[in-house]
């Protein structure tokens, strides 16, 4: 907590470190930041969560840069040292990955879950940084500029934003359906969601089969990017509120902010396992996704 | 925790950056990473093959190293037969050349000594003759006994 201010409840310090800063139209119809949580909900769908976006896309660019400096350097000829090493690995790990599970021809795959692996990871790699440290740094710029210091709200992992883990979901999930039009055509894509689970050979039973099966596979179909970005948003959450939590005792005298910290560093340290397992998870779900996209409705 | 514009900003950033990827970064490193397994399968070869040429030429050296050792030999043992045979030849013509000196020596001598005894018999004739002479007292006709005489003196 900013000691420096006014001190918060337990309450309102939890709450401030769950909303997201949001730009949007105000209730008075001009456009600004939200001040609060409820201004924040009124803004509608058009408004835009800076602090994670931003920090989305500076991940993002950080990634490209960190592996196109790679990219440059890499030739047959060098000696794979430092950087160019890591990022080696890591594709190498990455088209392990693709070459097992994505048995089909298409070379977009392998940079996808490489782009999904190192990002998401990036991301969920900004819940190790103290709850406190760049949030508190933000009010203080914030406050300097003129904001309440209470209103400047700075969240820092995007992936616990449902906004930036459904996106990817999303986009997963708009490739899924591409690339079911484009290997089976429509007709192919219209068998899969018709004629399975429940098929039959008698033309009135088939016929009748048919709106059940649609109902299951469309909810199958759906039920994929939902699970896919709501499960990462789910395990980033909940290791941030624990974090946020942890936190708050922070404000109870020494012996609580001693071990306050222990329990700081060894969530931290569980939660190096969470984020590289999730990262994994939502880069393995998305070849599987798009395999199955690919994958013939006669194959089943 | 609201859904709002920012997925769909996520969605536009996700698709630039995999493309961004696909593009820039796959291609060349996956590339480099392919060549330079081929490069390493192809030292490893070659060092394998480096390494049987380097058995092969040890063999080789081997091999001309005994044939040169055996050569030597030949030449060494050849070379003492002809220092002998050169020293035998050399025995020989000494010899040769000792007899033929001895023998000019003979000759010299028998001829010596043929002179000397033509040279004893004309004297002993002069000196037979001149005691005859004085025996006779000069009745002896020199032109009539003459060949007597040399008949005398060659018979000495």
């Amino acid at each position: 907590m900013s000691g420096t201010e006014h001190s918060l409840t337990s309450t309102e310090y939890i709450k401030h470190h769950l909303t997201n800063m949001t730009y949007g139209q105000l209730p008075d119809g001009s456009w600004g930041f939200a001040e609060n949580a409820e201004q924040a909900a009124a803004m509608g769908f058009w408004a835009i969560n800076v602090d994670t976006m931003g920090w989305s896309l500076f991940l993002g660019v950080l990634f490209f840069i960190i592996f196109r400096s790679a990219a440059k350097k890499a030739s047959s000829t060098t000696i794979p040292t430092g950087l160019l090493n890591v990022a080696e690995t890591a594709i190498e790990f990455v088209e392990d990955n693709v070459k097992n599970m994505f048995p089909y021809k298409n070379r977009m795959i392998a940079p996808l879950a490489l782009t999904i692996l190192v990002w998401v990871f990036f991301m969920n790699f900004m819940d190790l940084f103290a709850v406190d440290l760049i949030p508190g740094i933000a009010q203080q710029i914030g406050g300097a500029m003129g904001y309440d210091p209470h209103s400047v709200f700075f969240k820092i992992v995007p992936s616990t934003d449902p906004n930036i883990t459904m996106g990817m979901a999303l986009f997963v999930f708009v490739l899924v359906v591409f690339f079911s039009f484009t290997q089976k055509g429509l007709v192919g894509f219209a068998k899969e969601l018709c004629l399975h689970p429940f098929s039959s050979n008698i033309f009135i039973v088939q016929a009748a089969l048919i709106p059940i099966n649609f109902v299951l596979e469309i909810v199958n179909l759906i039920a994929k990017p939902i699970s896919l970005g709501l499960r990462l948003f789910g395990n980033m959450y909940a290791g941030e509120v624990i974090f946020i939590l942890v936190a708050i005792m922070f404000g109870a005298g020494y012996a609580f902010a001693f071990l306050a910290g222990g329990i700081q560093i060894i969530w931290a340290l569980f939660h190096i396992l969470i984020i590289s397992l999730q990262a994994f998870i939502f880069m393995v779900l998305t070849i599987v996704y798009l395999s199955m996209a690919f994958q013939n409705a006669d194959e089943h | 925790m609201n859904i709002n514009a920012t997925i769909i900003g996520q969605m536009i950033a996700f698709a630039i950056f995999i493309y961004l990827t696909y593009r820039f970064v796959w291609p060349p490193v996956i590339g480099a990473m392919a060549e330079r397994s081929k490069r390493i399968a192809d030292g490893l070869q070659a060092a394998d093959r480096a390494e049987k040429d380097l058995e092969l030429a040890q063999q080789k050296v081997v091999e001309q190293l005994t044939a040169a050792k055996k050569e030597a030999a030949a030449i060494l043992d050849q070379a003492n037969k002809r220092a002998i045979d050169i020293v035998e030849e050399a025995k020989e013509k000494a010899r040769v050349e000792a007899d033929r000196i001895k023998q000019g020596a003979q000759a010299e001598i028998d001829q010596a000594v043929a002179r000397a005894k033509e040279d004893l018999r004309n004297k002993v004739v002069t000196l037979a003759l001149a005691g005859a002479e004085k025996i006779l007292e000069s009745s002896i006709d020199k032109n009539a006994h003459n060949e007597l005489v040399n008949k005398l003196a060659a018979e000495l």
